[in-house]
């Protein structure tokens, strides 16, 4: 540093000195930029969306009349909107379940059995789809799940066609082909979420400490009695961590069901459909709180799990 | 840490394997199908295999336009979240004051909601306050959700450097900005990069919150989006598919090496 560098910074340095001596006007320096993107442009987003699902939309003029009433939540126990939401919500929990059955060994392995470089390609095989692609990841499976994609040539080459039209022939869960079909939007909710899934258990289990598994060997458990009694209650937190993220996720989605399924709506589409097209904003808030609303509930219950310490 | 002395059973391994194929394989048949010469079906196994699809993406001027915006989006978002994120982390690091858990909270919120209701509330202030939708309105619904993201690295490596260092640097008579400059900034500096490098690959893949931000504009994402809605020309699709996944992977590639690498605390003096 030489002197002429210190002579220019001499404001800067009074500036900083001071700074440093009144840490509350420091603190507020630092605060003021994001606070004011995140609370005067997010917030007052979300609080203006919220506002407005109390308003209504004039059926004949197609404009939105500004007064504050409850029609849209009204609106919303019509049986046809009740049928959405109970749709999304089992999808979600069957999601959930589905992430939490695929996702658990994977994190089991990784936390207990693997070190080095083993330990870091399981890191970065799960940190690499929960970051990237979303779309195309989706778009995969178009490929995979048309008629004539991979699943039906494996099956066709086993001469288990039958079998796959068994499957796509069950009510409810079946259609014309896969990738337009409920089996179809399940499996690709859960591909989509389980990396959201798995990074939790792993860091559930990775806590347990060594003592326990010894204590339980010591006291006579046999290992299988070991891995109920003991991690797994323990890696529960680590599941109701994980199951936060793939039930909001899914249950805000739009693109997922869009693409793979039968044309029946989930709460995303429906808000989508009714922001665009319909131009109804106040009863495209008014649905979106739906969501909300089922995650504080789920966020609630997930925390009596001890899903935040596990976070 | 305990001791991996103990072997795993083998049908745990099959299942940790197994899930971890089931993560990959299918991002296999995006590669595969950008060569395939079949265009109208998603006929498996392909037909044979070329490369003009390459060549014909190359020549289509949409496709060049939607990436070029989807790269300026994602640099613009990118710088935003850095600074708001990296002031955050300052911010939240070491000092407590009133209403610090409320604004952490508010951190996090961008991408703990849905990103629909994000993309909602985004579109309808826009609409209040009569901002005409446009290039600036997807940088501000990026730069909302990446800001945590850079929060999350700089803060993690705030933890870590020790008060010590800054203190010895203002006793050696460093002022603040000097101590900032060759203290501070260089501990953070592959912190920084990495959530950077994360934010961008976040916001060049973003697809829910920018249909509800954007007007006219078509970014990479969206392009691929109404293709997959109305399909118009399926072998550009698959080409496009494929540079998505190169553009995103290859930062979160980086950023992973950039966060390994020292993790022990500096100046930690242990």
């Amino acid at each position: 540093m030489n002197n002429s560098t210190v002579m220019n910074a001499g404001i800067l340095r009074r500036a900083s000195t001071w700074l440093y001596i009144n840490p509350r006007y420091f603190l507020a320096v630092l605060l003021l930029p994001p606070l004011i993107w995140l609370g005067v442009i997010y917030l007052g987003a979300l609080l203006n969306l919220l506002a407005q699902s109390f308003f209504r939309l004039d059926e004949f003029s197609g404009q939105v009349i500004h007064e504050i009433g409850l029609s849209n939540f009204i609106n919303l126990f019509h049986i046809a909107n009740i049928d959405i939401i109970l749709r999304t919500v089992s999808m979600a929990i069957l999601v959930t379940m589905g992430c939490a059955f695929i996702a658990f060994p994977i994190a089991y392995y990784m936390a207990r059995y693997t070190s080095g470089k083993t330990r870091a390609l399981f890191y970065l095989a799960v940190m690499l789809p929960l970051w990237s692609s979303y779309l195309v990841r989706v778009y995969a499976w178009k490929l995979i799940l048309a008629k004539e994609g991979v699943i039906g040539w494996i099956f066709y080459s086993l001469g288990l066609e039958s079998v796959l039209n068994w499957i796509l022939e069950i009510p409810l869960i079946g259609g014309p082909s896969l990738s337009f079909s409920r089996l179809g939007t399940f499996i690709v909710f859960v591909y989509i979420w389980v990396p959201f899934m798995i990074l939790p258990i792993q860091a559930a289990i990775e806590r347990i400490p060594k003592s326990f598994l010894e204590a339980s060997a010591d006291l006579g458990a046999k290992p299988h009695q070991t891995f109920w009694r003991v991690i797994f209650p323990l890696a529960l937190p680590g599941i109701a961590a994980g199951s936060i993220f793939t039930f909001s996720l899914t249950l805000g989605d739009y693109i997922i069901p869009g693409i793979i399924g039968n044309s029946t709506m989930y709460i995303g589409q429906v808000v989508y459909m009714h922001q665009g097209t319909a131009g109804n904003l106040p009863f495209a808030a008014a649905f979106s709180v739906v969501p909300i609303i089922i995650i504080g509930i789920y966020l609630a219950l997930a925390k009596r799990m001890g899903a935040f310490d596990a976070l | 840490m305990h001791s991996k002395t103990n072997k795993s059973p083998i049908s745990l391994k099959l299942a940790a394997y197994g899930g971890l194929l089931f993560l990959h394989i299918p991002m296999a048949f995006i590669f595969l199908y950008a060569f395939t010469t079949e265009q109208r079906s998603y006929q498996f196994p392909p037909p044979g295999l070329t490369l003009k699809w390459f060549e014909r993406a190359w020549d289509r001027p949409d496709v060049w336009r939607a990436i070029e915006l989807s790269l300026q989006v994602a640099a613009l978002s990118t710088l935003i979240a850095l600074i708001l994120g990296t002031l955050a982390a300052f911010a939240l690091s070491r000092a407590r004051f009133f209403g610090r858990e409320t604004f952490s909270m508010l951190l996090v919120l961008p991408i703990a909601l849905p990103g629909i209701i994000t993309g909602l509330s985004l579109r309808a202030g826009y609409h209040a306050a009569d901002i005409p939708f446009g290039f600036w309105t997807i940088v501000i619904g990026h730069a909302t959700f990446c800001i945590v993201v850079v929060y999350n690295n700089a803060v993690a490596r705030l933890r870590r450097t020790s008060a010590n260092l800054i203190e010895a640097s203002m006793d050696l008579g460093a002022d603040g900005f000097q101590t900032f400059r060759y203290i501070l900034l260089p501990n953070l500096g592959s912190a920084l990069l990495a959530g950077g490098m994360l934010a961008f690959a976040l916001s060049f893949d973003e697809v829910i919150v920018t249909t509800f931000t954007a007007g006219q504009q078509t970014t990479l994402p969206i392009w691929m989006y109404q293709e997959l809605i109305r399909p118009r020309d399926r072998p550009v699709t698959n080409v496009v598919a494929l540079i998505i996944v190169a553009v995103t992977t290859i930062p979160i590639l980086v950023a992973y090496y950039l966060t390994m690498e020292n993790e022990d605390v500096d100046g930690g003096g242990k």
